[in-house]
């Protein structure tokens, strides 16, 4: 039975996998089946759900439901483009450092720490804080503050391999220092990383969410989830759905990404199978 | 263990001199002239010539680190570009209230977690167990800043039972440490249930059974003392996690702590009170991690020998 097929007999990763689906549907389709998320008609602002305006409308009449459509991309985008990088990052030094351990090691891993000193949030707002404020921005500043979670991890792998039989047999056998990272510890290192990754895709998610909400991220009339519920906080009196949705968008997101992550963690760590 | 406290001692002292040195960078790397920000556009050239003079800004940048460096070891965190008061005075006067809410907020994450954890692992596969880790997996999935949202419209807006903004009496801290402990309550429930199953089938734990101990006494006494010590590390973690946090309770909640501080300096670009904020709970954070080492090792002799 194949791997794919083995994790899929978990409840969890299939309902995650389903609803991680259709919001990727959602977020290619959806845009061209809903009308502007731009489109301001303050004739009909602020009117609670109907059956016009499915999710009613904001404080320029625009209809939520369009923006909720729309904004889906840029979530999904969040996490896995930030993982990618962080991911990307990670690998390099933690492989390097893993690998080669001395010096380099102990220098690249002190950087690590240093950068673990700081909460996630404040490490990726400072890196917002030194680049062009954009759509984008967050989603980059997330990445890299979540390199040195990615190289400690891959260090750590490779560490404990590095001295491993198969690797005496392939250094033996001619293999370069490159060839060994990539071709041989990598895949043998690579389960705790994806289940890293996939974990790291929901908190990437919800960081980048987080940065929006300050102002920090997407700025109006952006229909991302994020700056969305920032902007709901005026309404929580008069039009309370406005701070409703978009949350649940966000959680539902962060559901499906996480149901994916537990599922494979499961899978590739015996010890929490059973538990 | 002296020899082990010793390390972790030094180990942090190079990490805050490297987080004091990514802050400083950072106020370096943000793109624009901070005197001719400062100066304002009316200003002219002598005028932003003169401010860069007087804060020092002509100086090579090495000249510049070690003088920073040394004003931070006199507790010097230079002055708010906006109200040139001290940087140090502005975050003395808020940090009582982000070390309430923190607390606080602890408080909440560990009186509902561990409970909710053991219950979980006790009755593991029942209904209680599923509904216990719904709950949490929804708590962990779920953006500090909506669920803040959602408890002001249920408790504020509806039923009008507790404050929403400020910091006035027992009242106001309700909602955010309500927002920012039940997430974390969230992850200490799932670690205690799994380090608690971990622990329920060790053979000890079927000896004490086969002895005939009540089941009430295994729970308490010989599971979760061993169960406590991944639960222990994970609360000092989460304090990280608390602190980071706070930067959007605190500004959801206009509540007077670093956090709402560092938001409302950003808006303003005064990066002197951004550089000082983020440095402090930096170091909060750090000393913090060391603490939690500490106690872990004390819990655990294998980590200090190791």
């Amino acid at each position: 039975m194949s791997t794919f097929r083995k994790i899929m007999r978990n409840p969890s990763a299939v309902v995650g996998l389903c609803i991680l689906l259709l919001l990727v549907v959602v977020s290619i389709a959806g845009p061209f089946l809903v009308e502007s998320p731009y489109e301001q008609n303050t004739a009909v602002k602020l009117m609670p759900p109907s059956a016009e305006h499915w999710f009613g409308t904001d404080d320029f009449g625009r209809d939520v439901f369009s923006r909720i459509v729309t904004g889906a991309h840029y979530s999904l985008l969040a996490g896995f483009i930030s993982v990618i990088l962080g991911l990307t990052g990670g690998l390099l030094l933690g492989a390097f450092a893993g690998f080669y351990g001395g010096l380099l090691d102990q220098i690249l891993m002190t950087v690590c720490d240093i950068l673990l000193a700081f909460p996630s949030v404040l490490l990726a707002m400072a890196i917002v804080m030194v680049m062009e404020p954009g759509i984008y921005t967050p989603m980059v500043a997330v990445g890299i503050s979540s390199i040195p979670v990615f190289a400690r991890l891959v260090r750590a792998q490779f560490m404990s391999l590095r001295e491993s039989c198969f690797v005496e047999a392939v250094r033996s056998a001619g293999a370069g220092d490159l060839r060994i990272i990539f071709r041989h510890l990598l895949p043998n290192s690579i389960g705790p990383i994806i289940i890293q990754a996939t974990l790291r895709i929901g908190s990437s998610i919800l960081l980048a969410a987080t940065l929006s909400f300050l102002g920090l991220g997407a700025q109006p009339p952006t229909p991302e989830w994020g700056a969305m519920l920032s902007a709901a906080r005026n309404y929580v009196w008069t039009a309370s759905y406005l701070a409703l949705i978009p949350g649940i968008a966000i959680t539902i997101t962060v559901v499906a990404v996480n149901l994916i992550g537990d599922a494979l963690r499961d899978y590739l760590d015996p010890r929490t199978r059973n538990m | 263990m002296l020899k082990y406290i010793i390390k972790k001692i030094i180990f942090t002292c190079i990490v805050l001199v490297g987080a004091a040195t990514c802050a400083f960078l950072l106020l370096h790397a943000i793109p624009g002239d901070t005197a001719e920000a400062l100066a304002g556009p009316q200003a002219t050239v002598e005028d932003v010539d003169n401010l860069r003079r007087a804060m020092e800004l002509d100086q090579p940048l090495g000249k510049q680190y070690i003088s920073y460096m040394g004003n931070l070891l006199h507790g010097d965190l230079g002055y708010s570009y906006r109200t040139n008061k001290p940087v140090m005075d502005i975050l003395k006067s808020a940090w009582p209230a982000t070390l309430q809410l923190a607390v606080c907020s602890m408080i909440v994450a560990v009186l509902l977690g561990v409970p909710i954890g053991i219950f979980a692992a006790i009755h593991r596969g029942k209904a209680g167990d599923t509904i216990a880790m719904i709950a949490a997996f929804l708590g962990v999935s779920m953006p500090s800043f909506w669920l803040a949202l959602l408890l002001i419209i249920e408790f504020s807006v509806n039923h009008n039972w507790f404050p929403f903004y400020g910091r006035e009496g027992i009242s106001s801290f309700v909602l955010p440490s309500l927002t920012l402990g039940l997430g974390v309550a969230a992850n200490i429930a799932r670690l205690t249930r799994t380090s608690m199953l971990e622990v329920l089938g060790q053979d000890y734990i079927r000896t004490a059974k086969g002895k005939g101990v009540k089941s009430g006494k295994i729970i308490w006494v010989h599971a979760l003392r061993n169960a406590a010590v991944p639960v222990v590390t994970i609360i000092g973690l989460q304090f990280g996690v608390l602190l980071g946090g706070q930067v959007v309770t605190e500004t959801v909640f206009s509540w007077p702590g670093i956090g709402r501080m560092i938001v409302d300096a950003l808006n303003t670009r005064d990066l002197q009170i951004v550089q000082g904020g983020i440095l402090i709970l930096a170091a909060t954070f750090t000393i913090i991690n060391l603490i939690t080492d500490l106690v872990y090792a004390l819990l655990d002799p294998r980590i200090r020998y190791s």
